[in-house]
Formats: C-alpha cells, structure tokens, sequence
C-alpha cells in the first residue's frame, strides 16, 4: 500500500529553443552613460560575430515558467527521504542560503587587497579550525573544488613528501570496497593501482595488506568507515604496518557522518584525508555540485599544502605565497568559498555537542533501518553497522527482480532509491544511507515501502520490474543515449 | 536542534527497536583505542539570528562601498532576480547528481539546454555538463590532448592567466606531460607567434590560447591554431570572460575550448564556486572529462535525457577514466542556464557591447601598455601600482590588479577592467586620480 504519495499531473514543457520567437525579451539594461563603440572598430571585422546561432529568445514570464516546470520533474531532499548509500543526502539548512548571499561576502573579489577581506579570511581560517579539530589533524586546506578534487590534492601532498625523501615509490593500494574516485585519482597523480582484497567480514585484511605493502608502496586510500558502512576497527595497525614500510594512510572522507565526535581519524593513524562539505556538512548537492573538499594532514605534510596558505601578521590575516616546498596550487585563487561559508553555518548551528548528537541520530537511523530490514532482504556483511547499511539482492534476484528494479519501484513510493549496485563487493547492492535529518515517521514509511517492494517481488514480480509507473517519464532507455550520442539541440 | 527531527521520546523507542540500551550502544563495536573521549573543542550551537549577526560582521570587514576595477578572471556583472529565483528552489538546490533518470528530468532537461548553450556560444558540436572552474578545465584539456594525440608536450601562453598557468603545472608535473610558455608581443600584448614556431614541435600535444587573454586582448588563436594544427598538435582556446562570447567570433581553430562561466550570474565570492566548461568537436566526445547528459526515449516513446557515455568516467572506468572527476558544479551551471535565457540573443550582444563601450571609454582616458584590441581589460602603465592603489582606496576606489606578481617585466603596469555595472563617473574619478598632481606627488 503506497501512503507516501498520489499521482498529480505536471506541466509539460518544450525546450528553450523550442519556445523562443524572435524579439521576445526577458532583459533590460540601463542606457549607456558613455558612447557606443562600433565593435567592428574596437574589434576587427574578423573579430566580431553576426549573432548567436540558435540561442534562446523568452520572455521573463516564460523563463520563469520554464525552469519551474523542470524543477517540477524533480525529485529532492526538500520533498523526503533520498536515502543514496556515501552521498549523505541529508537536510540543506536554508539559512546557508542566505548568509552565503550577503553582499561583502558573496562580492568579494579574490583579488581585492587584503586589508578590506578580512572577514573572509576569518570565515577560513574559523572553518580551518573546526576541521582540524573534528578530523584530529594538524593543518587543513579549503582549496579542492570537490571530493574527487580533495583525493587529488592528498596524494599530490603524499608524493611531495616520499619525494623529499628521495622516492616517491609506483604504488597506491586500494581495497576493493573503494569509491571509483580512488583509482582514478592515483593514476592521474602517476600511480599504478593495486587492488587490495578485503575479508569475509568486509574489512580490511591486515594480511594481505602486510604483504601487499612493499617499498614500492607510497599509501593505502581507505574509506572509514567503509563502502559497507562498517568500521574499519583494525585501521590503527593498518597505519602501523603502512608507517613501519614508509607508506602513508590516506583517509577517503566520505563517510565521515559516521565520525563526526565520536572518533577522529588523526587519532588511528591517518596521515591525510578529505572531505565532503556537500556531505557531511550540508551544503547543497545542487544536482551534481558545487561542493567542496578540504584536505587535512598532519604536520608532516604541512609544507607541502598548496599555496597560497593564510597566516597571521600583526594581528591581521594575510596569503602566503612564498611557499618553496608547496605542491602549487590545484585550482585558481583559494577554494569554493561559497560553499565553505556554507558549511561554516552548518557548524556554527551545532556547534561541539551538536555535531555529535547528529552523528549518534545518523547512526540510530540506518541500524533502525536495518533492523526494520534484516527479515527481508539479504544482509551479505553481518558486522555492525554505522551510518549505512548495503544488503544484497539476493533473495529477490532468485525471482529475476535485480536491485536497479527495487530501486525503481522506490519511487513509485515516494522515495529517491538508494545507491544501486555499489559497492561492487556486494553482488546486487542495496546501500542505504538515511542520514540524521528523517524522522521516525519517514524512516517508517521507508521501512514499510521497503517490505512491501519485497512482497512484490512475491506475489507480482512485473510490476517491480516495469518502474516506475507513477513518473511523467518511465524507464529511459540508456543503451540508445549512449549508443547514438544526440549531446545538444539541433533544429529539426 | 532544530535539524534533527526527532523527539527524546522517539528515540527511546527506535533504540528499544534496534535492541540498544543506550546511543552509546551504537558505538560500542568501535576499539576503545579509537574513540574520542571528550566533546569536540567548538562551540555550543547557536540561533539561526546569532550566526546571520556573525555572518554580517564578517562581511563588514570586508570590502563595502568601493567603486572596483578589478577583473583578471573574475568579473563584477549584473545578476538578473531570476537567476536566484530558480536556483533557490528545492527541487534544484537540493537533488543529487541525476543517475536516476525518471525523477531527474528537471536537472536533465537543463544541463541539456546548457549543453546546447555553451555550443552556441562557442562554435563547438559538444559541450560537457561543466568543470569546477576554468582553472581545472585547462590541465584537463591539457590531458585530454594528449590521449587523443598521443603526445604529452605542452605549451601555453604566458598570456593564459597565470593561476590557470600553476594549476597545469601541478597537475602536469606527474603526467609526464612538460609544460613550456609562449612568449607574448611586447607592444601586442599578444602571444609571440614567432616564440611558438620555435617551441612547438612533433611531440607537441597543445597549444593553449587564452582570449581574450589575461591582458584584456583579442588573441590571435586562428593563426596560433595554424601552427598547431600543421605539427599535428590540438589548439586548446581558453575564455575567462564568457560575456565577450557575445560580441567575439567563436575561436576559429579550436579543438578544445576551456572556458570560466563566472561572469554569467555567478557572484565572485571570493574566488567560487564559480563553474568551467569543456567544449569540443564530435570526433573528440569520447576523450572528454566530466558528465555529459544525452537525448534518448523512456519506454512511452517520450523524449527523455540521461547521463551518458559513462563508460568515460570513474565510477566505471576506474582508474582508466578519462579523469576523476565526479561532483561538478550542475547548480552554478544552472545559475549560468537562466542568465543565458535572461539575456538571450540580443541581450547577450547588447551586454557585450555595453562592456566594450564602458572599457573604450576608459582607455581613452589613461595610458595603454599594448596596441592588442581588448574587450573589457587593458592594461595601463601607472608607475607604481601598489601605492596608486593604496591612494584610491582612500577615494573608495579599488584600482586594478598589480602586474608585477605575475609579470615582473610589467611592475609598474595594472590591469584594469570596466564592465556594465562601471558607471562613468567612477571611470571619471579613476582617470582624474591617475592624472592627479597628488597622486603624481605620491608616486614620485
């Protein structure tokens, strides 16, 4: 019995190109207070172009309708639960929204003299702070544009380092369990890929680490807790084994949720991590980013952090250039500011004792989940969970309904699917990460969605795998987008 | 607190369900070694009026009421309601990247009109969903020339802007992919064509052609795409002003674009988030980075749009992607989506010239370094920018960006930038000071 949602018509609407009419406006600007230039002039004849082939012409009244009809078409954490396993779809508080739009801050220019971003400045260096003492690392750079951009810069700062001391080895080791951002991101720092396997109980495997953990290793990327949702509890002599062969720990942050209070990773050994701010503090996933990934170290790599760095002189903050052993810098001027300013809210909100309280719910949740869950469907990793929890399709593909088929129907409840298929350790994956923002009622539903999905799968496996039906678009076909790329508008 | 959604009472009764004494229960598989023992060193949480009050002070000290001819990659434009109007609601703020496809369609529809945007705009078939920024999308054009040529040489001009210049340089140095510079005419403020013969050869992967370049010129990529074109090597154009796209013929030549949205409604916000773009020609599609939404049908026969050609990217690829990136910036590129509608065909032109008209008229008032044509930057030799500077500041001007960071050989030039929103009496009193006898007296 779906209770979540009904049915309700929504707005067709054509593409912009579609709808656009010559001489239709939805801009006005000012009368020039200086004279017109002739661009052809200023410019050069060859220089100049005639117009903008195809591009759009509205009016305010349609823009507006427009983009509201699309926005229509989707789902978001605002309208429930999204319970995607690592992306921590939790709740985007909305007074984020506005103090990142206050005018001495959303139009500061990166360039504008020192002495009048004071207050900028400030907003990092506090943010800085907070982060070094919630991950338990020494120093912390804002600069990464994004996670993927965060595990760049750490391995970056890890090759300085084995650099310095005289070679910066072949090998990065990664668990099988990982985010597809690990190995890509140490083959583009020049790292060749080794898959390190984990054991039956979906941890780490201290053995085949031993061996794996030649000279020719340079560091292990580890999620913790892992893709699972399970603590890596042996992680403290994974760094031993790692340190004692010259090899560093590097820490994928993404499931921090779990960590935030209760246990930080510069106290088990970790020598760099990142951080997802659109994750665990926040700020919005906006469809696909902006976000944010701070990377932490210890002092050990401190001289390495990208430059510019900011530092204290008489009492006033500044940007320190002239850093000689500093891997350069990963992106112009010092970071998503926007969204650090975000996520500095976030904290500010909590505070000490209400991060953790947010960790504990986050936690709460998911083993709520998976108690709610357990009779139902296939539990592969039996070890306790944290702030996920990955089932497996098991009992439901033995009637040819796979997990992308129980996603689908989800939504038919009135629910975003959780991740699907990840991570690849587990054959037919359900992750399932509900954060600390639902209440008991969401959760509920979701639980009841859930057991009903699988009584389906039952008594009338067609209709699981035909999701969703209650969508103004069915099942996409994917093969053919990919088979035949149409990537733009053309007129007919 | 109030984003917790859960009363005392509730939680007692999801604990008895999971079979928990306590919260601290749910902890209790975690090794002692590694637990934190103590509350985090932050704090109390505080009211939503406490931190807008924290909020507002900070932005107090920065900088408030100043008249700013600052560019150099980030330019002050007008940001239609609009823009915000769309992008602050829920539906678009607050959704994740659109894997699944039928509860996506907003997201989808309008990274695929943006798609279609950015090619228009810039001449190219194809166009992905964006990068973080216009500094990243250089070395990853960079990386990307080199898989399609199979060389890994680069060369840049010195005229790219020099923050884009130190991001190739760090995500070069372990590619395997040397990085040189291009010199640039001393009176032109051009890339040296002369310099390029001379450096480019046939391991040569791209040449990167910033225009208008870090000093405001027109750059001559159709003869710079020549060069490369006849050793085999790609030409990589890159924009930092996307608003001269609206008066500039696209980059005849091009194989790559690599571009900055910032000024399409995305407030400067000291340096981000602002969004990248990577734009290129159909036979390359498959050696681009990043998302890249495609038309297809949904089982009606409806159209629909998808990610796709995701066999590119990480979360399948691995560690053969053609590279790591995964969060990108769909939002600002929705912010840059609506300021494109906003403006349209003919405002977009309008908005171009306007910027033109504006920077004409300034230069006309102080002393050029470079005969190049410019768009909305030039570059003015003022003696010594820094204490210039600081004079204006007392006028409530920032002046323009001292060049001698970047370009010793030009210490005693700025790079000034005048757009829509300069109103000629700042540009009067920017004029007026350089000129001024006390601000002579100050510089001698």
């Amino acid at each position: 019995m779906i209770r979540k949602v009904r049915t309700h018509p929504s707005q067709n609407e054509r593409l912009l190109f579609e709808r656009s009419s010559p001489g239709k406006r939805a801009w006005q600007l000012p009368e020039l207070d200086v004279p017109a230039v002739d661009p052809v002039e200023a410019l050069g004849a060859a220089n100049v172009r005639d117009e903008i082939p195809g591009f759009p012409e509205v009016s305010e009244v349609e823009a507006i309708r427009h983009f509201t009809r699309l926005s229509t078409w989707n789902y978001a954490i605002d309208h429930g639960m999204y319970p995607l396993g690592s992306c921590t779809m939790k709740y985007n508080p909305r007074i984020n929204e506005l103090v990142a739009r206050i005018e001495g801050l959303a139009w500061a220019h990166p360039y504008q003299p020192e002495s009048l971003a004071q207050g900028a400045m400030e907003v990092m260096a506090r943010l800085e702070a907070a982060l070094a003492e919630i991950t338990g690392m020494d120093a912390v750079t804002l600069q990464p544009a994004a996670g993927a951009h965060g595990e760049l810069t750490g391995i970056l700062l890890i090759r300085a380092l084995l650099e310095k001391r005289g070679d910066p080895r072949q090998k990065i080791l990664i668990p099988d369990s990982a985010h597809g951002t690990n190995p890509a991101t140490a083959a583009i720092a020049g790292y060749t890929v080794e898959n390190v396997k984990s054991t039956g109980a979906g941890v780490l495997d201290l053995e085949a680490l031993a061996r794996a953990a030649d000279g020719d290793v340079a560091a292990l990327m580890v999620t913790n807790p892992n893709t699972l949702g399970v603590f890596e509890d042996n992680i403290a002599q994974a760094a031993e084994i790692l340190h004692a062969k010259g090899a560093m720990l590097y820490m994928d942050g993404a499931n921090m949720n779990a960590l935030v209070g209760i246990a930080r990773p510069g106290d088990f050994g970790v020598d760099v991590m990142h951080l997802n701010l659109h994750k665990t503090f926040s700020t919005p996933h906006g469809g696909g980013g902006p976000g944010a990934g701070p990377v932490a170290v210890k002092k050990s790599l401190e001289p390495f952090l990208p430059t510019p760095r900011l530092k204290r002189v008489r009492g006033k903050w500044a940007w320190d250039f002239n850093r000689k052993r500093s891997i350069g810098r990963v992106r112009a001027f010092y970071g998503n500011f926007g969204v650090l300013v975000r996520a500095l809210a976030y904290i500010l909100a909590h505070g000490g004792p209400g991060l953790r309280n947010a960790t504990v719910d986050a936690v709460l949740n998911a083993v709520y989940i998976r108690k709610g869950l357990e009779p139902f469907f296939d539990l592969p990793y039996p070890s306790p969970n944290m702030h996920e929890v990955v089932f497996s399709d098991e009992r439901q593909a033995k009637l040819g309904v796979r997990t992308g088929d129980l996603a689908k129907r989800l939504i038919d409840y009135g629910f975003h699917p959780y991740t699907v298929s990840f991570p690849m350790i587990v054959h037919g994956a359900l992750m399932i990460e509900p954060t600390e923002t639902e209440s008991k009622f969401e959760l509920d539903q979701f639980i009841d969605a859930m057991i009903s999905i699988a009584k389906e799968v039952e008594t009338d496996p067609e209709l699981v795998k035909g999701a969703p039906h209650s969508t103004r678009t069915s099942r996409v076909d994917e093969v053919a987008a990919a088979r035949k790329p149409v990537l733009r508008w053309k007129p007919a | 607190m109030r984003y917790l959604p859960k009363s005392d009472s509730e939680r007692r009764q999801m604990l008895d369900a999971c079979g928990a004494a306590s919260a601290e229960d749910l902890f209790a598989h975690l090794p002692a070694a590694v637990r934190l023992r103590r509350p985090l060193d932050l704090a109390p949480g505080i009211s939503e009026y406490e931190i807008v009050d924290y909020f507002r002070a900070r932005a107090a000290e920065n900088a408030n009421g100043y008249a700013s001819f600052l560019g150099a990659g980030v330019y002050r434009h007008y940001r239609p309601v609009l823009v915000d109007t769309v992008v602050s609601r829920g539906e678009f703020l607050t959704s994740y990247t659109p894997y699944q496809a039928e509860i996506s369609q907003g997201t989808l529809t309008a990274i695929f009109e943006f798609q279609t945007m950015i090619c228009q705009l810039t001449g190219m078939d194809v166009a992905n969903a964006s990068m973080y920024d216009g500094s990243t999308a250089v070395p990853e054009a960079a990386m990307m020339a080199a898989r399609i040529t199979g060389r890994h040489r680069v060369l840049a001009a010195r005229t790219v802007h020099p923050e884009y210049r130190e991001v190739l340089r760090t995500y070069a140095l372990h590619q395997g992919m040397p990085v040189e510079e291009v010199g640039y005419g001393k009176d032109s403020g051009a890339i040296d064509l002369d310099d390029l013969e001379r450096k480019i050869d046939g391991q040569t992967a791209a040449v990167i052609v910033q225009s208008p370049n870090f000093f405001g010129i027109i750059d001559d990529v159709k003869s710079a795409a020549e060069i490369a074109h006849r050793h085999g090597a790609l030409l990589v154009m890159v924009f930092t002003e996307a608003v001269s796209l609206g008066i500039l013929a696209p980059p005849a030549g091009a194989d790559i674009v690599a571009g900055e949205l910032q000024s399409f409604a995305i407030s400067p916000s000291y340096g981000g988030p602002f969004a990248g773009i990577i734009a290129t020609r159909d036979q390359f599609v498959r050696q681009m980075p990043g998302r890249l939404v495609g038309q297809t049908v949904d089982t009606h026969g409806n159209r629909a749009f998808c990610l796709t050609l995701s066999t590119r990217e990480q979360h399948i690829r691995r560690e053969k992607a053609t590279s790591n990136i995964c969060t990108n910036q769909a939002l600002i590129a929705l912010m840059a989506t609506v300021f494109m509608t906003v403006y349209g065909k003919e405002g977009l032109r309008e908005l171009a010239l306007q910027n033109l008209a504006k920077a004409h008229y300034l230069a006309g008032k102080v002393q050029n370094v470079f005969t190049g044509k410019c768009f909305n930057e030039f570059v003015v030799r003022v003696g010594n920018p820094e204490l210039v500077n600081k004079a204006l500041l007392k006028k409530k001007i920032i002046g323009g960006l001292p060049l001698g960071r970047f370009y010793p050989e030009l210490a005693d030039s700025m790079l000034l930038c005048a757009t829509e929103m300069t109103s000629r009496a700042d540009m009067d009193a920017l004029s007026g000071a350089l000129r001024a006898p006390a601000a002579a007296e100050e510089l001698a």
